[in-house]
């Protein structure tokens, strides 16, 4: 019989996985893990640990510059949330589109980073917000952009006895607008084939004074465009060359065929996802 | 250790795994085969409960996070209810494989939306897949057993 532990602080989780790093698997929500342990019990922990009763782990705060979600909060209830709905409205928005309700009553922002699948419904948004982490380990915490995060498939930047304990998500720039769309088979549920938040500042000469972009499911994992970024700095919209960004995202991504869709449709249809973030002035838009 | 829980009013204590899923608790252990399982992976619904009125797919739902939860399965709704009626009425049920989990979702919706919209329903059963009815009898029922017109 496998082992389970649930603390009820942080400073106890810490202590565990600092103490026996290894072999724990960290569990919350279990969206994911509970399939994976279901499907394939040869690969199934020796121990667990569930962190879904820390209490340091839970809630939004708003602060002076953002917000404050704990890695174990819920995506109901961050999509539920009204400063997050009013300032962060990408992130409500892939919230409400990751799995359908039962799954979010349960599953977890920290989770769905932390899975590190490359089409984690919420990346594209906390990257097009520049969101830090917070690493809680028992010597003491680190801050890490969310950009660092992702190291390669399925790889984190978490190191042993390290436990990912927050997201800060700074306020958008005033005069900055975004655009968030995933694409898949089907309204609920869908595994995303291409999904993109992007946040663009302009001046009021209409000069692009910052452009940030996220996306998923394009890459080995979720990813930046910087080379479209770098591109934008600078430009006013109607100097903007299509065929320029499309070049660009050529360069940024590296899709792969799969079951769920192909090299070239996920190409084009990030390219032109990304021209329509660029020229569009909606706000963020649930997927069709 | 075992789980102590309460599943649909009624005390019940689990002695398996904590990484036991509790889906199969409620089969195995407590006998409630209302709650099916379908794709076993989050995906379909059939496997819907409330925990702590909250609708959770059970499949994925580790025991050891259940301690001193609040259950409810099918078993545990009532059995004549506006809801149960609506569903006979509006021929809501076909095979029947979904249709627990569909009841679940419908009852989680109605406890926050007493009087749902087309979307709000369509939302709230997001996560149940039917496979004979195309729906529009499942919503039409639900509008009904909220006082609506069935006619969606």
């Amino acid at each position: 019989m496998s082992e389970w532990t649930r603390p009820r602080h942080l400073p106890e989780a810490l202590e565990i996985l600092a103490a026996a790093p290894g072999p724990y698997r960290v569990i919350s929500g279990g969206t994911d893990l509970m399939v994976e342990s279901h499907l394939a019990p040869e690969r199934r922990p020796e121990s667990w640990l569930d962190i879904s009763g820390l209490q340091e782990l839970q809630g939004l705060q708003i602060t002076e510059e953002g917000i404050r979600i704990g890695a174990a909060t819920s995506l109901e209830a961050i999509r539920r949330h009204a400063e997050v709905v009013a300032h962060w409205p990408m992130l409500a928005a892939s919230a409400a589109v990751t799995g359908a309700p039962p799954i979010q009553n349960r599953a977890t922002l920290g989770g769905n980073v932390c899975n590190a699948s490359p089409a984690a419904d919420n990346a594209p948004a906390l990257l097009a917000y520049g969101a830090r982490l917070e690493i809680a380990h028992h010597r003491g915490s680190r801050w890490l952009p969310y950009g660092d995060f992702h190291q390669g498939y399925r790889k984190t930047a978490l190191q042993a006895g390290e436990l990912l304990s927050a997201f800060w998500i700074p306020y958008p720039p005033k005069h900055s607008r975004g655009y968030f769309r995933k694409v898949g088979t089907r309204a609920a549920q869908a595994i995303a084939k291409v999904s993109i938040a992007a946040l663009i500042e302009e001046d009021s000469d209409g000069m692009i004074q910052s452009a940030r972009f996220g996306m998923a499911s394009v890459a080995a994992t979720p990813c930046t465009l910087p080379s479209v970024s770098q591109y934008l700095l600078g430009r006013a919209l109607r100097d903007i060359a299509d065929a320029q960004v499309r070049q660009r995202v050529g360069q940024d991504i590296a899709p792969i065929q799969d079951i769920r869709s192909t090299t070239e449709y996920r190409l084009e249809i990030a390219s032109r996802l990304v021209l329509e973030a660029i020229h569009r002035r909606s706000e963020s838009k649930k997927e069709d | 250790m075992p789980t102590t829980m309460r599943i649909n009013g009624k005390a019940f204590q689990s002695s398996s795994a904590p990484n036991a899923r509790l889906l199969d608790v409620l089969r195995n252990e407590c006998d409630l085969k209302g709650t099916k399982e379908g794709c076993g992976e989050g995906e379909c619904g059939a496997c819907a409960v409330l925990v702590n009125g909250k609708l959770v797919n059970s499949c994925l739902v580790p025991l050891g996070q259940m301690e001193q939860a609040e259950i409810t399965t099918v078993e545990g709704l009532p059995e004549d209810s506006a809801l149960a009626r609506a569903f006979v009425q509006c021929g809501a049920t076909q095979c029947g494989i979904c249709t627990p989990g569909m009841m679940l979702a419908a009852t989680a919706l109605l406890m926050e939306h007493a009087n749902p919209t087309l979307e709000e329903i369509r939302w709230g059963l997001s996560g149940n897949l039917c496979r004979c009815t195309g729906y529009g009898r499942i919503y039409a029922a639900i509008a009904q057993a909220a006082g609506g017109s069935a006619d969606v």
